[in-house]
């Protein structure tokens, strides 16, 4: 019974190719609409995020400058910074600049970062050899450097490296590796001056004679309130300044993330609205398109009710169709949208994902469409008297 | 005697115009028996097409009584309407009110479709009744492909696929010439042979001529008139 319905849909669907085509042209460009610019923007959106993330998701900086009588922060008040929870741990970012011999020659002011294990365990740069500062070597003050692969080939060249001395001022100092840094991250802009030494950050503070560390980066865990944990490590900054103005600066790039996707979400919202305009423009095209149909078949609906058609099944019958007229646009749509989506992605250099949300309110909507613009075409149908529509010959 | 497949009494039908109520159907009281052919015969305007519209359940009289294979129609909703109409009443109209756009076959099939007839025993149903008036190597083509002659048949073979309890002609021949006319009226009488009820409605006497019984119907009121060959 349903098959010869659809089947009677789908023949007057075909009978009329252009008629229907036309009628179902509204709810394929809304559709079209709907997955190429949201799926486009999702690109967008991943794209940025990724690029944030390399940046350092899970990361906050922070920069102590302090007060003139306490420059920057002491054991202490790392201590109660670690006791926020969420945060994972930190890595000192101090650096100083000292003359440095190797080899019987000497450089001048080279930059000496100071890092501790954790640095090691955050940042995606890349050990090519030797090992990391482990937490023993700032424990202890270990005499131990890692050196840029452009010093170590221009202080060695052709030489092996790994157990190589190195005096930094005046103390020698063994490389225990060879490690590139990640470019591409945010930390390294702010904190890193090119081709550098690193040596545990107890050592730099011990030549440059600080006591306090100034500026650090706090891994945070993610999956927790980034918000609450940034306010909580601006809480205890304060503590450690007096709750004096201008002593501190933190940057957490996961807030700025967070912005992103909720601009994300609007962006989302604002498209479905505009798309659902062409959506509603092209089912109220079908139920006209219907309402044309269901009049000229006026005779058609007479004898099949006179030879026992129930109203439900004429009703059916029309309803199927506007369904299938506007799926049908739905399908296009989606298909059409796809391909817009995969070059405009091209066009734009950003990664092709098919959202499937995207599918999903394509598709749905193109058949809540079809239901709702053709239910007052249908029930018209179904209540035609079939005397009315007998005579009409 | 023969049981009585359709029985109205005191069958009245009129329209509120206006202020003044037109009677269009005056008290009618007529029987038809299993296996009868009768013809209403009436000029234009006498309530013929009112009384078919009655007999083939499309409309409800205002008053009296109608009973149809045993079952009363009144206070039935279109539903219940549709399926006496496809169990019980078998169409056939002066235009033939084929669907163009589907072939012979599948105009047959339709009643069938509406009637939930499982799709194998629908085709060979349809191939019996096509091949019972003479069209079966004409299963593949569409109505306006065929002479009129051959488009009542396909319509008359539709009207009969339900095996209907009484066979409703509105003016049969009306769009055809003599010798088609003449030809359907003999798939009638053949029909009526084999066991059919059938009820014929014209204005034309001597196509009325062709039942076995015919009534006259004359500003609303029904009249037996005089037997015709048997």
């Amino acid at each position: 019974m349903l098959k010869e319905i659809f089947k009677m849909s789908w023949h007057n669907i075909t009978q009329n190719k252009i008629r229907s085509f036309l009628t179902i042209l509204g709810i394929l460009i809304g559709v079209t609409a709907i997955i190429t610019l949201i799926t486009i923007v999702q690109g967008a959106i991943d794209e940025i995020q990724a690029k944030m993330d390399s940046l350092g998701s899970g990361t906050v900086m922070v920069q102590a400058y302090g007060t003139p009588l306490k420059s920057g922060l002491s054991d202490n008040d790392i201590e109660s910074l670690l006791s926020i929870n969420g945060v994972l741990g930190f890595s000192p970012t101090i650096s100083t600049t000292i003359d440095v011999w190797h080899d019987g020659t000497i450089s001048e002011d080279v930059t000496i970062d100071g890092k501790n294990e954790e640095y090691f365990k955050r940042n995606i740069g890349e050990m090519i050899m030797g090992r990391d500062i482990t937490h023993y070597d700032t424990e202890t003050d270990n005499r131990v450097c890692i050196i840029d692969p452009d010093l170590a080939k221009e202080w060695f060249p052709g030489e092996m490296v790994l157990g190589k001395k190195i005096m930094i001022g005046g103390v020698s100092y063994e490389v225990i590796g060879v490690y590139k840094p990640d470019s591409s991250s945010l930390t390294y802009a702010y904190s890193s001056s090119g081709d550098s030494i690193i040596i545990p950050y107890t050592n730099v503070m011990l030549i440059s004679g600080m006591s306090n560390i100034s500026a650090l980066d706090l891994y945070i865990d993610t999956d927790s309130d980034t918000e609450r944990i940034g306010d909580e490590i601006e809480q205890k900054l304060d503590e450690a300044f007096n709750y004096k103005d201008n002593t501190y600066s933190v940057i957490q790039l996961d807030t700025l993330i967070d912005m992103i996707k909720d601009m994300q979400k609007m962006m989302e919202y604002l498209l479905i609205g505009i798309a659902s305009i062409s959506i509603v423009v092209g089912g109220i095209g079908i139920m006209n398109m219907m309402l044309v149909s269901v009049s000229e078949r006026t005779m058609e609906i007479g004898l099949r009710k006179a030879l026992g058609a129930t109203p439900f099944m004429i009703q059916l019958q029309f309803l199927a169709e506007s369904v299938a007229l506007s799926l049908m646009g739905g399908l296009i749509g989606l298909i059409l949208g796809t391909i817009l989506s995969i070059l405009g992605c091209w066009a734009i250099g950003v990664p092709f994902a098919l959202s499937p949300t995207a599918i999903i309110l394509g598709v749905g909507s193109s058949a809540l469409a079809g239901i709702v613009f053709g239910f007052t075409p249908a029930r018209k149908a179904s209540l035609l008297n079939p005397i009315d529509a007998l005579r009409r010959i | 005697m023969a049981r009585a497949l359709l029985e109205m009494r005191d069958i009245v039908k009129s329209y509120q115009v206006g202020d003044e109520e037109q009677i269009i159907l005056d008290h009618i009281d007529f029987t038809v028996d299993e296996n009868q052919f009768v013809s209403v015969l009436g000029p234009s305007g006498s309530g013929k097409s009112t009384l078919m519209n009655i007999i083939g359940c499309l409309d409800m009289a205002t008053g009296g009584e109608y009973c149809l294979a045993g079952q009363l129609i009144e206070d039935m909703d279109q539903t219940e309407l549709a399926r006496i109409r496809n169990k019980e009443i078998g169409f056939v109209f002066q235009s033939f009110q084929l669907l163009n756009r589907l072939s012979v076959l599948e105009n047959v099939e339709l009643p069938l479709i509406y009637a939930h007839t499982p799709t194998h025993e629908r085709r060979q149903k349809a191939l019996e009744i096509i091949d019972r008036v003479g069209l079966s190597h004409r299963i593949d083509y569409f109505p306006n492909q065929l002479s009129g002659g051959q488009q009542q048949r396909v319509a008359i073979a539709r009207a009969v696929i339900t095996q209907p309890s009484i066979l409703l002609a509105d003016e049969p021949t009306g769009a055809l010439d003599q010798a088609t006319g003449r030809a359907v009226l003999d798939l009638f009488k053949e029909l009526h042979r084999e066991g059919r009820t059938i009820i014929m409605i014209t204005h034309d006497a001597s196509i009325a001529s062709a039942a076995q019984r015919i009534v006259k119907l004359l500003d609303g009121r029904l009249y037996e008139g005089e037997a015709a060959n048997a």
